[in-house]
């Protein structure tokens, strides 16, 4: 066993090795929310670089906005009706904005369900977390919807328009009181986050001062929100100081300007900030600890970190071009990062529904049920210490920066009973609402991912490639395939006979003949500590 | 592993082989303790660690009612009024927030440690790499990665993981309320803590913890896994025994520190011989709008204020209850103050030095150290220097409460601190001899206010003697003084300020039992 984490002398070479259902799924589950048997054979196909340019390409439109299921007999959004989607109209109502809140994590805990096959949801998520901010903080629910599809805007887009955005998005503003921020009160909450957290960082050799955090709160003065919940720049708040940098940023002043033009400091700011090799490095060990693997020691910043660093510099700072040189590379499929990972709550738990193909009621011609059902993953996913946009602090999950843990964070004895919790329930009675249930469907599943059901060894075989990252020794597959498919026996028939009965008549006994022992077989698969990685 | 064996069996071997009369007394004198007596004779002893997460405002939490003039020009807008300052026994110059009632109960019956201005030399403004500080107990320039508490638990369980829980130490060496894991805790190999949120619901995982594991990194993280798989079923039953064995529990208020802390009584009291048990109440990171305008004794942060008061009133009464009191302290702590001049949103930004509390039966009880001083003319960027580092609270808490051993607290602590009475002198059975409340003649500076150079004139009782000078920001900027002396009086040393910009200034001595702090002028 590894004493220490491990990396890998590889480079951003690009990877020469075959192309199979290993190094397909290992891509597909760090882009996707889990990688399902449709997808994992669809990209197969492909090949690599045709993969990648798919997945990195998203065409898919922008999910449909969230629809108002919250209106009750009592309380009423006086905008929007049951079913309309009320993004378009902002309230001030402290109670209404609460229901949308809510609103909105069922409707995004759909929109990971039902994610495009692409990177986009998985890139938002990692720029949610990047630009930390909590929905219960900023409070208007308008806000929260339009500071997260700004982000899904340009998740694979440009790096600093996207900051540009973000600095100026009311969301924001809200979240870091930047709309308080005025030159005769600034307040550094912006100034210093937008340095620490969301450009240059923090690391050892990050040495911008105190009095860089306060010049740019200076810098950023006079930006608020407007009656129509816009963000607009307010010259009669903004410091027309000159505003002196330290030596970590080569002194650099930004004059200070009067009139409509002090906001073309914030531009000046970014550029400042932008400038910094610090920065370009910084964001790429985020990436890097988002879709590879959170350790990174002198060979990882030497041979990937370093050179991402300057694509991200050279490309004017686009993020394509750094995440396709990663994944096209034989550092990203070197068997040593194989199933390292260990899953956020959303993996676990979207993952799993996602590989199991379960099924949801429709989110827009049925929405009430289907919002039912994804607030309860909502729950499930707050209850695992991940609740979907809030997290802990500006900071995001602790899991991507918390030196030495990382995801380990996930995993303690309280999280990990729940995770299989979570996993046990969805196989053994599912989740009721209204009426609806929503659970795995063991017979299905196994149908849709095993080319051979009826073979015990062909299908155990084909739900450990699905749902296990790791390689797991054959005595306990085969044990399995013993103890649970074949109850104790020997013979492979016994499992191919009740499955072919079952086949051709398909009444109750058959069915529970079948269906209990591949439940068990499930659920001991996804019980396994194997199953927390990917 | 191997090395921690060596040495922990080295030390079994220069352990005196026959260990009479009192524990406690053998512990406190003997200069090699073996862990494994250590973790046997002082098993009982409890610490309960309250992180307040995002930064306390200290100054609105402990009140310097002899500086009220200043207090209330620096933060006007939200200056919580004088007559509404609750009062401390037999301490007229401090008071506390007016939410905070059965805190000052507390106080007045000698189970409230109020410690004045805690900080740390170069105080880092930013919430995570300040907490990371206060939970590794590093300096600001330096990056460790094992917490405090998980060193010293790795001092006294070195083999942990391995061959855990067994037959002497059966559970959990520290518990973390609720579903995330605590840098307080981390070992040198692990984390040494468990997290749960409700003692009564476990859940049997698969034990696979046998088979081997791929040299990858999968094979890594594997391992880590089946590790809290394991801890997880092999803890599950005592604590799920723990905590049914209690049926009868005082009222709490309900808040989720409250929530946390009755687990926390419940699981001592039902038998878990656990030492440290950490919770956590967020929501202090108060940049805006901290109190009512119209009444400033309320708000956000006087909410917060009375949920931790009445949450530590609701858990100290229940342990007095359940006759476990002489087991437990608790302690606070955030990972900064903040500004000593409130911002125009009626918040207060991100600062410097705050007071924490200790409480329980077997704190000493009292305000320790001076309040700090409010400059008559404030500025946005000025702070509260600190009067004492974190670390000596620390060190404090493990040689007065754990008993443990000077020598094994500088492994603990990686570096030698003072420490300061802050606990009865009958829990580790030593002798305090010092005055813990001794009127600070231990440093003075003149001229005050200087133009080129001042004379500091300080006592030291012999052994490390510290003088440094802070600027307005909290910022240790100068180095006096650092080092040792082999006799106790009176020295001096010349402060050459000619490169000073004027303004505030504070030089703080620190020395065996004293931190200082005093204020001087640059003109």
């Amino acid at each position: 066993m590894p004493l220490s984490p491990l990396s890998s002398s590889l480079g951003l070479e690009p990877f020469q090795g075959t192309w199979t259902k290993q190094t397909t799924t290992h891509l597909l589950n760090r882009l996707l929310f889990g990688a399902k048997q449709s997808e994992i054979q669809y990209f197969l196909a492909k090949g690599l670089n045709a993969s990648i340019d798919e997945l990195l390409n998203p065409s898919a439109v922008i999910p449909a906005p969230p629809l108002n299921d919250y209106n009750t007999a009592t309380v009423i959004d006086p905008a929007v009706p049951l079913g309309a989607t009320w993004i378009n109209h902002p309230t001030g109502d402290g109670t209404i904005n609460s229901l949308r809140r809510t609103n909105f994590k069922k409707w995004l805990t759909g929109v990971l369900i039902h994610q495009d096959i692409s990177i986009r949801e998985k890139l938002t998520l990692f720029w949610a977390n990047h630009f930390g901010t909590e929905a219960d903080t900023i409070s208007n629910a308008n806000y929260v919807y339009h500071h997260h599809a700004t982000l899904r805007t340009h998740s694979i887009g440009n790096f600093k328009t996207m900051v540009k955005a973000i600095t100026i998005d009311p969301g924001m503003l809200r979240y870091l009181n930047g709309y308080l921020n005025t030159a005769s009160a600034p307040d550094e909450n912006y100034g210093r986050e937008l340095q620490e957290l969301f450009t240059v960082g923090k690391d050892n050799a990050v040495q911008y001062s105190e009095s860089d955090v306060k010049a740019a709160a200076r810098v950023l003065t006079g930006w608020r929100i407007n009656a129509s919940y816009m963000s607009y720049f307010d010259a009669t708040r903004h410091d027309t100081g000159n505003k002196q940098f330290s030596s970590y940023y080569n002194n650099k002043v930004i004059a200070g300007k009067s009139g409509q033009a002090g906001a073309t400091e914030t531009d000046e700011l970014i550029d400042m900030l932008f400038e910094k090799t610090d920065m370009a490095k910084y964001i790429c060990r985020r990436l890097y600890r988002w879709f590879v693997y959170y350790y990174i020691d002198e060979t990882v910043e030497k041979n990937i970190i370093t050179p991402l660093a300057e694509i991200f510099k050279s490309t004017n700072f686009d993020i394509k071009p750094v995440l396709t040189a990663l994944f096209k590379s034989a550092h990203f499929y070197d068997s040593v990062y194989i199933g390292c990972q260990i899953k956020s709550p959303i993996d676990h738990v979207i993952g799993t529904l996602r590989k199991t193909n379960v099924v949801f009621p429709n989110s827009i011609s049925d929405y009430a049920d289907a919002y039912l059902h994804f607030n309860n993953m909502t729950g499930q996913l707050t209850n695992l210490g991940q609740n979907l946009a809030d997290p802990p602090n500006v900071a995001g999950w602790p899991a991507y920066y918390q030196s030495p843990e990382y995801h380990e964070l996930w995993i303690n004895a309280d999280t990990l009973p729940k995770r299989n919790k979570f996993t046990d329930l969805m196989l053994e009675t599912g989740y009721t609402r209204n009426g609806r249930k929503v659970s795995i469907q063991a017979i299905p599943f196994a149908q849709a991912i095993s080319s051979n059901p009826a073979d015990p060894n062909q299908l155990v075989k084909d739900l450990f490639e699905l749902l296990i990252s790791t390689e797991v020794d054959q005595s306990i597959k085969d044990n399995l395939k013993k103890q649970i498919l074949l109850s104790g026996q020997t013979s492979d028939y016994y499992w191919t006979d009740a499955w072919n009965s079952y086949q051709s008549n398909q009444n109750t006994i058959n069915f529970n003949l079948v269906n209990t022992r591949l439940k068990a077989l499930i659920k001991y698969i996804m019980n396994l500590p194997d199953y927390q990685l990917s | 592993m191997k090395r921690r064996n060596f040495l922990r069996n080295s030390l079994a071997v220069l352990t005196p082989t026959v260990i009479s009369g009192n524990p406690i007394h053998v512990l406190s004198n003997h200069s090699i303790v073996d862990p494994e007596v250590l973790a046997k004779v002082d098993n009982d002893r409890v610490l309960v660690i309250i992180q307040l997460n995002g930064g306390n405002d200290g100054l609105n939490t402990v009140l310097p009612i002899d500086q009220y003039g200043q207090y209330y020009s620096a933060r006007t807008n939200i200056a919580i009024p004088e007559k509404k300052i609750l009062t401390l026994n037999g301490f007229g110059a401090t008071g506390l927030h007016p939410a905070m009632t059965s805190m000052q109960r507390l106080f007045n019956e000698g189970q409230l440690d109020v410690v004045q201005a805690v900080g740390y030399p170069q105080p880092n403004f930013s919430h995570f790499r300040a907490t990371d500080i206060w939970m590794s107990g590093s300096d600001s320039n330096e990056y460790l990665n094992t917490g405090w508490a998980g060193r010293f638990l790795d001092s006294n369980y070195p083999d942990y993981p391995d061959n855990y829980p067994n037959e002497m130490d059966t559970d959990p060496l520290a518990i973390q309320i609720g579903s995330i894991t605590s840098l307080t805790c981390q070992g040198p190999l692990v984390n040494m803590g468990m997290s749960i949120s409700d003692p009564n619901s476990f859940y049997n995982l698969l034990d696979t913890t046998e088979q081997s594991v791929p040299n990858t990194n999968a094979g890594y993280e594997l391992s880590f896994i089946r590790r809290i798989s394991k801890q997880t079923n092999k803890y599950a039953t005592r604590i799920k025994a723990a905590s049914d064995a209690v049926t009868q529990q005082a009222t709490y208020p309900n808040s989720s520190l409250a929530n946390q802390l009755k687990i926390v009584s419940r699981l001592i009291k039902g038998g878990l011989k656990t030492k440290i048990y950490l919770v956590n109440y967020g929501g202090f990171d108060t940049h805006a709008n901290q109190a009512v305008a119209t009444d400033t004794a309320t708000g956000t942060h006087a909410n917060l204020l009375g949920a931790i008061s009445e949450a530590i009133g609701a858990f100290q009464n229940d342990i007095k209850g359940q006759e476990i009191e002489d087991r437990v302290i608790g302690m606070t702590y955030s990972e900064f103050g903040r500004r000593i001049k409130s911002n125009a949103s009626g918040g207060t930004d991100h600062g410097a030095a705050a007071p924490l509390f200790l409480f329980g039966k077997n704190v000493r009880g009292g305000v320790f150290g001076e309040n700090p001083t409010i400059p008559s003319t404030v500025t946005v960027s000025d702070n509260i220097p600190y009067q004492h580092d974190f670390r000596t609270v620390y060190n404090s808490i493990l040689k007065y409460w754990f008993c443990v051993k000077a020598s094994d607290n500088l492994q603990i602590m990686l570096k030698e601190y003072p420490t300061l009475n802050l606990i009865n002198a009958s829990a580790c059975a030593v002798e305090m001899n010092n005055p813990i409340f001794e009127k600070n003649s231990m440093i003075v500076a003149y001229p005050n206010p200087f133009s080129q150079q001042s004379r500091i004139e300080f006592k030291t009782e012999g052994g490390h003697t510290l003088v440094q000078l802070l600027d307005a920001s909290g910022t240790v900027i100068k180095l006096l003084v650092d080092a040792t002396y082999t006799y106790a009086g009176m020295n001096s040393t010349t402060l050459q300020g000619s490169d000073l910009n004027p303004g505030v200034y504070y030089i703080r001595i620190q020395n065996g039992m004293h931190q200082y702090v005093r204020t001087i002028i640059k003109m």
